[in-house]
């Protein structure tokens, strides 16, 4: 399997693929950049371990370390609030995603809509589709994926990686933020 | 009702007055009215009768399109890349496009079900003839056709009745599949609205399918305790000779059961299902036996279990042929739908038919005649079993750890999986002969075999996950209700108050395939969570199949926790996918029944009653066919919300509204013409949900309607909350959104929840006789 193949084999996109992430540094360029960015969290955030650590612990760090507001679906925001961490936001991907595309949208904070997402935590088909919702609709925005599968339908998506390798991209961003 | 195909003709006729030569007169149908219901705006509806209410919701709810791939593929034009807003060769946007599938799998869907009607129709027909009358619950039922009677403006009466109905759901499902031509409907929100026709349609087609078996076949007919049917495939005595049938069609099985009892075999031969036949088989003779939804195909086959297997139609594997020559299963195809390559051994004798069968000389045969089918099926197996020994697939523990150690470990059976099982991992530890994590994929396997296609190393991946927990699909033995069919009217006058006023807090379906991210026992909790809550608990096919297999913790199924009427706290088995028209038609008869509005080819009117006031939302968690599609399409029509699993985000579009936009939540108050704001309820139309929790949550939610009284609100507010605390461990952000007056906040909750309406800068409102419809404004109209 190739880096940027698509995780699941035959969720094949078309001719508009994303750029694989490879460094964290052009991720935190990218999100420097952004005016408005957020982090959407899925439940898989809740559930799954990194490096021995809960993944939703690594999310709170690029939260606080990146200044990323939160939008978290179901368990992950039971997760967020059980460590003291309340999400900006708690709704569905589905509802989330549908304002995400609509630039006329006033935000979560009611002062504006958003030029960046990131995706961490969704079940792939699901994220696979909401990418692609917003990749033909939301022309206004950029979207990042930073799971460990590549996903073709974002703007920019880590490649396929280990747990150890994600842990070190992940990682990378993270403390990119914190130095 | 009606009588069609009056002919006279004259070849030649002389008198005084003159001669007349080659007269031909055809009357093409005379009606017989019996109905004394004023007849309603929209008789019969054509594919656009109905846009104007259609894009009322659909102002509402926008579709929100989730593309499967960048391209239209669907002409020679093509393929056309539709990125970046890019028009296709004919003129098509992205949005138009994704719209254009969505039809597509409408009408296939609504396709489906209507031929399928045909047929049953035609065959209880020729088992009953033109005169029999429908019968769906005898005196307990007089609106027998909710959904026919609203969509077509007629009454039927008979068997005979339903051809007229039939022959117009035909036409309707032609022109709006002709929409989808290249060239043809270019506008998003028009397609849609066409959906919502198909949708529409295929609620009648499915209530005609059902009214015409339960009519002629003698299921129960809107019985709340019908029979406990045994379920799994534990139930099976595995020492008789077994028949498996597969799909939605029961007349072949029909044929089988037949045959048995007229031999006086029905003891010594085992009639087992999978799928809608299987709930249907139940309901025509309850000793047959249910082994489970659709993704139990393959583990059943391979299990060898079954001697011979007889396939009709819809949802049905279409490599069974090869799967069933492994076990050396003959299988018998019996839909022209679905011949699979088999010879025509219609014409041919049963015995004739059977010999070829069981000496191998043929893999299968196509048997048109379902009589015959099923008389072949018997002579078959009786042939078979004994020479079978119920030899399978499923490989023993030391070819198991054999096959293990062959894997490479290259993902790909992982990167095929649609729940993203971690195979390659649990391969690994039974290599080393630990099998527990193999069998642990059990419950989540969705029984696609796509793990085996993608194995560049051919190993039986699927059949390894399932040889890995033997013991506990042979243990399989739960029961099921049987389903009841239609809701009798007498229940629906007792309900019907406090669903509308919300006293009851809702009415949850459980329907769909069992396309599950993570194995049925989901639906089943979920069931059971709202029965415990006193909401009204549908379900038909295979999600009925899984709530079945469930136990509390003292062996009770939810169908032995709860009752099987339509009441608060019921868990209510309406029967197949077919019976799906049972659940729309309950939400229309409390409109036509308990608040007396005219049904009579009154779509918008009572369309607008179920949307503003029955709180009734659909829970698909495992669709995956086009009939789920279509059967959500009828639901949204009617105002009905409906959620998916995750996998149901691959439907490529939800129609989802906006609670941030207080504007989009207008409705009239009845009574005096002023429009009024009344929140988001039911936020959405179609949305998928990430997980279990998340639609639970959501179901509490769309469970709002603007009609809701205070108490009833305060009610559904309770649930919500309650919810949304213990699954997200905070108190809804959108709370605010859905108090209207101090009399709605739950007593319990007071102190909590007028703290946060404080902090929202929250205002009362007033609660109206809500509609949609400027015409149903009665202030001014004396």
């Amino acid at each position: 399997m190739a880096r940027a193949d698509p995780w699941q084999t035959a969720e094949v996109a078309g001719p508009k693929k994303a750029a694989v992430l490879n460094q964290a540094e052009v991720a935190m360029a990218v999100i420097r950049r952004a005016k408005r960015p957020l982090l959407l969290v899925g439940h898989r955030a809740a559930e799954i371990t990194l490096g021995g650590r809960p993944l939703i612990d690594w999310v709170i760090r690029l939260s606080k370390g990146a200044a990323l507001p939160i939008i978290a679906s179901g368990k992950a925001a039971a997760a967020l609030v059980g460590r003291r961490y309340p999400p900006a936001a708690c709704l569905p991907v589905m509802d989330a995603a549908n304002r995400l595309a609509d630039p006329a949208w006033t935000g979560i904070d009611g002062k504006g809509g958003s030029d960046l997402v990131l995706l961490i935590g969704l079940p792939y088909p699901m994220a696979w589709t909401v990418l692609s919702g917003l990749k033909h609709f939301a022309p206004h925005l950029k979207t990042i994926t930073i799971d460990n599968v590549y996903h073709p339908q974002a703007s920019l998506s880590f490649p396929n990686l280990s747990e150890e390798e994600w842990a070190e991209h992940l990682g990378a961003l993270i403390e990119h933020f914190e130095e | 009702m009606d009588r069609k195909g009056i002919s006279l003709k004259i070849g030649e006729f002389a008198s005084d007055v003159g001669q007349i030569r080659d007269l031909e007169l055809t009357v093409g149908r005379i009606t017989r009215d019996t109905w004394a219901e004023t007849m309603g705006p929209t008789p019969f509806p054509g594919v656009t009768a109905l846009r104007s209410w259609d894009r009322l919701l659909l102002s509402r709810y926008r579709p929100f399109y989730l593309p499967f791939c960048d391209l239209c593929c669907l002409c020679t034009y093509g393929k056309c890349d539709l990125t970046g807003g890019k028009r296709g060769a004919c003129g098509i946007d992205m949005a138009a496009q994704q719209s254009r599938i969505v039809l597509l799998a409408s009408c296939i869907g609504a396709a489906t079900h209507i031929s399928h009607a045909r047929e049953l129709v035609t065959y209880c027909i020729g088992r009953s003839g033109t005169t029999h009358r429908i019968d769906v619950g005898g005196v307990n039922v007089e609106v027998e056709a909710p959904i026919t009677r609203l969509v077509s403006g007629v009454r039927p009466e008979t068997l005979g009745d339903l051809e007229r109905v039939l022959e117009y759901l035909e036409g309707q499902v032609t022109a709006l599949l002709s929409a989808t031509h290249t060239g043809m409907e270019g506008d998003a929100l028009d397609f849609e609205s066409k959906v919502l026709h198909a949708g529409m349609i295929d609620q009648v087609g499915m209530e005609v399918a059902d009214i015409a078996q339960v009519s002629a076949l003698g299921y129960p007919k809107a019985d709340a305790d019908a029979p406990a049917v045994p379920l799994g495939m534990g139930t099976v005595d595995t020492r008789k000779p077994v028949i498996l049938v597969i799909g939605h069609n029961v007349p072949p099985a029909v044929g089988i059961i037949d045959c048995l009892h007229d031999r006086g075999l029905s003891r010594d031969v085992e009639v087992t299902g999978i799928c809608c036949s299987a709930q249907d088989m139940a309901r025509y003779a309850p000793g047959t036996k249910v082994i489970g939804p659709i993704s139990w195909q393959l583990r059943y086959v391979r299990s060898g279990i079954a001697d011979v297997i007889v396939l009709d139609e819809q949802c049905v594997r279409t490599d069974l042929l090869e799967e069933a020559r492994r076990v050396r299963s003959p299988l018998i195809v019996t839909s022209e739908k679905n011949c699979l390559g088999l010879p025509d051994r219609t014409d041919d004798a049963v015995d004739q038919i059977a010999a070829d069968l069981a000496a191998g000389r043929l893999p299968g045969a196509l048997i048109l005649d379902p009589e015959k089918a099923g008389a072949a099926a018997v002579e078959t197996v009786l042939r078979v079993a004994p020479e079978r020994k119920k030899q399978g697939v499923l490989p023993g523990l030391q070819a198991l750890t054999g096959d293990a150690d062959r894997c490479r470990g290259c993902v790909l059976c992982r990167r095929s999986c649609p729940n993203d099982l971690p195979i390659p991992e649990a391969m690994e530890q039974a290599a080393a002969g630990n099998l527990e994590p193999l069998g642990a994929l059990y419950d989540a396997c969705v029984g696609c075999g796509r793990c085996e296609e993608a194995c560049p190393r051919e190993i039986p991946v699927h059949s390894c996950i399932i040889a890995a927990c033997s013991d506990r699909l042979t243990g399989e033995t739960f029961t099921m209700r049987a389903g009841r069919g239609a809701i009798q009217d007498v229940e629906i006058r007792k309900v019907g108050g406090p669903i509308v006023l919300g006293e009851i807090p809702g009415v949850v379906a459980f329907v769909g395939c069992a396309n599950y991210p993570r194995g049925g026992n989901d639906v089943a909790e979920m069931a059971v969570e709202f029965a415990w809550r006193k909401y009204i608990v549908m379900t038909s096919g295979c999600a009925a199949m899984s709530i079945g297999m469930y136990r509390d913790g003292d062996g009770k199924s939810p169908y032995e926790m709860f009752p099987g009427a339509f009441e608060a706290g019921g868990i209510v088995n309406v029967g197949s996918c077919v019976a799906n028209a049972h659940i729309a038609g309950a939400a229309v008869k409390i409109a036509s029944i308990f608040a007396r509005r005219n049904l009579r080819a009154n779509y918008e009117e009572i369309a607008d009653y179920v949307y503003n006031r029955v709180g009734a939302v659909g829970v698909a968690w495992g669709a995956m066919s086009q009939k789920a599609a279509a059967i959500a399409s009828g639901f949204w029509r009617l105002g009905i919300p409906v959620i998916v699993g995750p996998h149901g985000s691959k439907y490529r579009r939800m129609l989802l509204g906006r609670a941030d936009r207080p504007e989009d939540w207008c409705v009239y108050d009845a009574r005096t013409g002023e429009k009024v704001q009344v929140g988001p309820v039911p936020e959405h139309l179609f949305c998928a949900a990430e997980t279990r929790e998340e639609a639970m949550v959501l179901t509490a939610k769309l469970c709002m309607r603007p009609n809701d009284t205070t108490r009833g609100r305060a009610l559904k507010l309770t649930h919500y909350m309650d919810l949304h605390r213990r699954h997200y461990g905070m108190v809804p952000e959108d709370l605010h959104l859905f108090v209207r007056t101090p009399a709605d906040i739950p007593i319990t909750m007071k102190d909590e929840v007028q703290r946060i309406l404080a902090e929202k800068g929250w205002e009362e409102t007033t609660i109206p006789d809500p509609t949609l419809l400027l015409r149903m404004i009665r202030a001014g109209k004396g």
